[in-house]
């Protein structure tokens, strides 16, 4: 320490208490709404302490969702959410180390211009394609799809990337040792590269995870179906505009649940989780 | 940077590398190319008619003033974004990194909102600021402050930056603390030998140390604010009030899957990929250096 | 009668079984809560009353969503049979000329009676072509209508029975509720349907050229005449007095006003229900105020709404099944029963009548109110509806320049003067798209 103040120390303290209570208040404010029946949420100014709506709130929309907007339970959707936030962290870590392996174990002649193929991808969100990306999608029939959710963003620049850093730095002992023992290079991916991989691959899926649950716009286009919304269109399909009135309680409720699994991930994983953002840097 | 030991194969490597590969030709590329393609034609929403019309849909956008409002206020929201965002993420880093006790409790009760999807943010703040029954437009209104973000265009913009900042300060922060505790002590130390205070050692050393997490940050944050808040704006303004919030990516949207115009979306799409490759240009660039340090 | 029938045939199917293979039918729709419940009974009762067509609604999102759907899905080729369209996507579908059947030709080739005279001309008149043939088959129908929060009346010193009929009326009203302490006066759902579109029709001013479109897709806007600059002249000024509050451009105003918050509203006359469930006060519900001093007004009131389209591409069997459906869908009864249950108005002079046979109007005021301002005068070239390509962005433009005006960012004048040069440049646009 360079010095003590404590005037200094102080501000310093404030200033996160200010942080943190300016970062809180919004969720203290869903799940307090969340709490509440609509009648006592709608007389201006809402309550600021929790009502005794909890559980009415929380069954209705884990298994009937909202009376006047979306009908669909919101149960189901929070396992779509986990279906896709699965497969696409699961995927997009299985393909790139793969392809990682591949680039930095073999040479092979169309090596460089396929490293380049999927550094390109960077270059082209999904938000930039979406009309042309959604018709390939339906002409290939996978709308309303767990195929048409998840598998157009497993492509991933930034996960091989990271892989393709952390096999540079495996020493080139272990594949001549390798060798002298007679293993092959699948032998050597499952034994040495895949174990060593680990802590890189729990970092990613942390952060992939955290991406493939919060997907908007995709599913936003390909899910016309109810069956298929995941939490987060749940919630988008409950803010009804036609003929009726937001059921904000009900809202709040849905956005609870949407948040908690992937915030539960971050907090319990939290050394994973700044591991993860550190190395892909995005 | 390559191996010196490698394997030999003359099929693996292509097994390998077909998944990604694969996935990439078809929903990257093809559609990518697609939208190069139909840039040039004008199209029925059923697209039963279709004629080339060279560039007629690029000369569109840039003499439409909807468009030309979408760029000015896409400047302007990724601005406010990634500067209130930096600022107040740095003012937090610095105040963790200036404490001995609690830094890890503070860091947790910081860091989660990058969990909550940018849609969810955009609802909880639409809630918060809902003109009629929202609890701070209330407060506002009880301050004498005229909030109606339905109808004032600046109000709007503010609402979904405050959301977008939100989620974004969690990142920010995290990198800058990161950058702070980095930087030598002793230098730090010196420098108060020397009878620099708090406020001019953090201008002259440590600020300036901090320089590349910042411009690092500046680049992410740029690129989160163009293509990463579709979610926040699509959940509480949907663009309103008279375009005042309708950035590009949202206009692309609207245009194309609202608006039934192909043309004109694909030309939007065109236009974007190009802002897209000249930021990676640069933020690539960068890592690149960062790498090799 | 029919009754009768439909219990007859209930029998059959019932003794019939279900061995017969069934035809079945996609109707893709975007209604929600009770509205999606009455359409699905609808579809049951049909598939009940014979056995040969089985409809099956699907709820596909809001109305952009669902059409969206449906022309990604016409491309793939898995086009529904019937898809319902909201009323600005009319002139989109009509021009995709080989993507629908038009309604009068399949209820001719399926044999199906069919008399376009039956239908209210308020209503028909949107669907239907120069020529006189019914593109589409109208379904849900709703027209803008005037409401009023009686107890604030009452505490304002007015007379809660008789609503204003003029807009110098309504001026004086708003001003004594704002002296009384009101603190949202007025608000309204809806801007440009209400203060655009109707405001035209109800005062026989067109919208556009060429018929508001219907005569001719070379339309332009002329929504920057001196009538409406004065009238969204008059909103400014409202809204710079405090006697209107702005809401939104879709039905959010609706709350502000069953809550209390604001004393008069104009949104549909299909919020009716949702208002009465909710708001703690009587109101009433009245014509759309008028100027009194432009001559012809008020004439009639125009729609807003959704229209069922069927799409091309299927088999003529299956198109047999849907102009059944659509046949018993236009029954009297079943159109008397979605007015009296949604607020929607019948599409049918029959249905229409019916109801007025019955006490439903007495015991339930109000209700009444958007039949009579939809048929208030035979309805003229500026009234019978509109029909502009885009309409979509045509509408957006028109409420971002209204916004526009009521922020105090610009004048009357030049907002609706470039509303109407943006908005032909969209028509021009879509006009090139579909030659």
């Amino acid at each position: 320490m360079v010095e003590n103040r404590p005037v200094l120390r102080f501000i310093h303290h404030l200033t996160l208490i200010a942080g943190v209570v300016a970062v809180a208040f919004p969720l203290y404010v869903t799940f307090i709404a969340s709490t509440h029946s609509l009648e006592s949420i709608l007389s201006v100014p809402m309550p600021l302490l929790p009502g005794d709506q909890l559980w009415a709130n929380y069954s209705q929309v884990l298994t009937a969702g909202s009376t006047r907007g979306a009908q669909a339970p919101v149960g189901a959707m929070m396992w779509n959410s986990l279906v896709m936030a699965l497969a696409i962290a699961l995927g997009k870590i299985a393909i790139s180390l793969i392809s990682a392996f591949a680039i930095i174990y073999f040479r092979f002649p169309l090596r460089n211009f396929f490293f380049w193929m999927i550094f390109v991808t960077l270059m082209l969100p999904v938000e930039v394609r979406i009309i042309p990306t959604f018709k390939v999608v339906s002409d290939l029939g996978m709308l309303d799809s767990y195929v048409g959710l998840t598998l157009p963003l497993i492509a991933s620049a930034t996960a091989t990337f990271l892989f393709r850093q952390f096999f540079m730095t495996i020493p080139d002992e272990l594949v001549e040792a390798a060798r002298i023992d007679g293993a092959g290079p699948l032998r050597f991916f499952w034994d040495v590269v895949v174990p060593l991989s680990k802590t890189s691959m729990a970092a990613l899926f942390v952060i992939q995870f955290i991406y493939g649950w919060n997907q908007y716009l995709w599913p936003l286009l390909i899910t016309t179906d109810e069956k298929m919304y995941t939490v987060v269109i749940g919630i988008k399909r409950m803010i009804v505009g036609g003929d009726a009135l937001t059921e904000w309680n009900l809202v709040m409720a849905t956005a609870m649940l949407a948040l908690i699994p992937p915030a539960l991930v971050v907090i319990l994983m939290q050394k994973w989780f700044v591991k993860g953002l550190v190395e892909t840097e995005k | 940077m390559e191996k010196r030991v490698v394997f030999r194969s003359s099929w693996l490597p292509y097994l390998l590398v077909a998944p990604q590969i694969a996935i990439t030709v078809v929903f990257f590329f093809w559609p990518a190319f697609q939208a190069v393609f139909y840039s040039f034609f004008l199209q029925d929403a059923f697209g039963t008619q279709s004629q080339f019309v060279g560039l007629a849909n690029f000369a569109e956008l840039f003499r439409s003033e909807s468009y030309l409002n979408s760029i000015r206020v896409t400047a302007v929201f990724s601005t406010l974004v990634t500067v209130m965002g930096l600022a107040v993420a740095l003012a937090l880093a610095v105040a963790a990194d200036g404490i001995l006790r609690g830094a890890l409790a503070y860091k947790t009760l910081l860091i989660w909102p990058y969990a909550v999807a940018s849609a969810v943010a955009g609802v909880l703040f639409a809630f918060l600021f809902a003109p009629s029954v929202g609890i701070i437009s209330y407060v506002l209104r009880g301050m004498g402050v005229d909030w109606n973000w339905v109808l004032r265009g600046e109000q709007a913009m503010l609402l979904v930056v405050i959301a977008t900042v939100w989620k974004q300060i969690s990142y920010n922060f995290l990198f800058f603390l990161a950058g702070l505790q980095a930087i030598p002590r002793s230098l730090i130390e010196a420098a108060a030998i020397d009878g620099a205070g708090p406020v001019r050692r953090f201008w002259t050393i440590v600020f300036p140390l901090l320089s590349p997490t910042t411009f690092f940050l500046l680049v992410v944050n740029i690129v989160h604010a163009f293509f990463d808040t579709f979610g926040v704006i699509d959940a509480t303004t949907q663009g309103g009030p008279a375009g005042a919030t309708q950035i590009l990516v949202y206009k692309v949207y609207y245009d194309g899957v609202k608006a039934a115009d192909l043309g004109g979306s694909s030309a939007q799409s065109v236009v974007l990929m190009a802002i897209v490759i000249a930021l990676t240009v640069v933020q690539f660039r960068y890592i690149e250096r960062r790498v090799q340090y | 009668m029919i009754r009768k029938a439909l219990l007859a045939s209930l029998v059959t199917v019932a003794f019939a079984g279900a061995a017969q293979a069934q035809t079945e039918i996609a109707l893709w729709h975007s209604m929600t809560g009770a509205l999606g419940d009455k359409l699905n009974e609808y579809a049951t009762r049909f598939n009940q009353s014979q056995n040969a067509y089985k409809v099956v609604p699907v709820y596909k999102g809001s109305y952009p969503e669902s059409m969206t759907a449906a022309i990604a899905a016409f491309r793939a080729g898995n086009a529904p049979h019937i898809l319902q369209v909201f009323e600005v996507g009319t002139a989109t579908m009509m021009a995709a000329k080989g993507a629908v059947v038009p309604v009068y030709k399949l209820m001719k080739d399926a044999d199906e009676p069919f008399n376009p005279k039956a239908y209210m001309p308020a209503v028909a008149g949107y669907y239907t072509d120069y020529k006189g043939n019914m593109l589409s088959f109208p379904f849900n129908s709703s027209t803008p209508v005037f409401y009023v929060n009686k107890d604030a009346y009452k505490k304002a010193g007015l007379d809660p029975e008789k609503a204003p009929k003029t807009w110098k009326e309504f001026t004086a009203a708003a001003e004594k509720l704002k002296a009384a302490g009101q603190a949202c006066v007025y608000t309204t759902g809806w801007p440009s349907w209400v203060h655009i579109e109707n405001f035209s029709a109800w005062h026989n001013l067109p919208i556009g050229t060429k018929e508001n479109g219907i005569a001719g897709m070379d339309t332009q806007f002329t929504v920057n005449s001196p009538e409406h600059v004065r009238h969204i002249t008059m909103l400014a000024d409202y809204a710079k007095r405090g006697l209107f509050t702005y809401g939104g451009r879709r039905n959010e105003a609706e709350a502000k006003f069953f809550s209390g918050e604001c004393a008069m509203l104009t949104s549909s006359s299909a919020a009716q229900a949702n208002i009465k469930r909710n708001a703690k006060f009587p109101f009433s519900v009245n014509f759309l105020p008028y100027h009194d001093d432009i001559k012809g007004a008020p004439q009639n009131s125009i729609i807003g709404g959704a229209s069922f389209w069927v799409m091309s591409g299927k088999t003529n069997n299956s198109y047999k099944g849907v102009a059944k459906f659509l046949g018993f869908l236009s029954s009297p009864e079943l159109q008397a029963e979605w007015h009296t249950s949604t607020g929607y108005v019948p599409i049918t002079i029959a249905a229409a009548e019916r109801v007025g046979k019955t006490d439903f109007y007495q015991k339930n005021p109000g209700t009444d109110v958007s039949v009579r301002q939809l048929t208030n005068k035979a309805p003229t070239a500026n009234s019978k509806g509109l029909r502009f390509g885009n309409f979509v962005q045509g509408r957006e433009i028109i409420e971002e320049e209204i916004e526009a005006v009521l922020a105090g960012k610009k004048q009357a004048k030049p907002a609706l003067d470039d509303a109407v040069r943006r908005g032909n440049e969209i028509l021009r646009k879509f006009e090139a798209a579909n030659k």
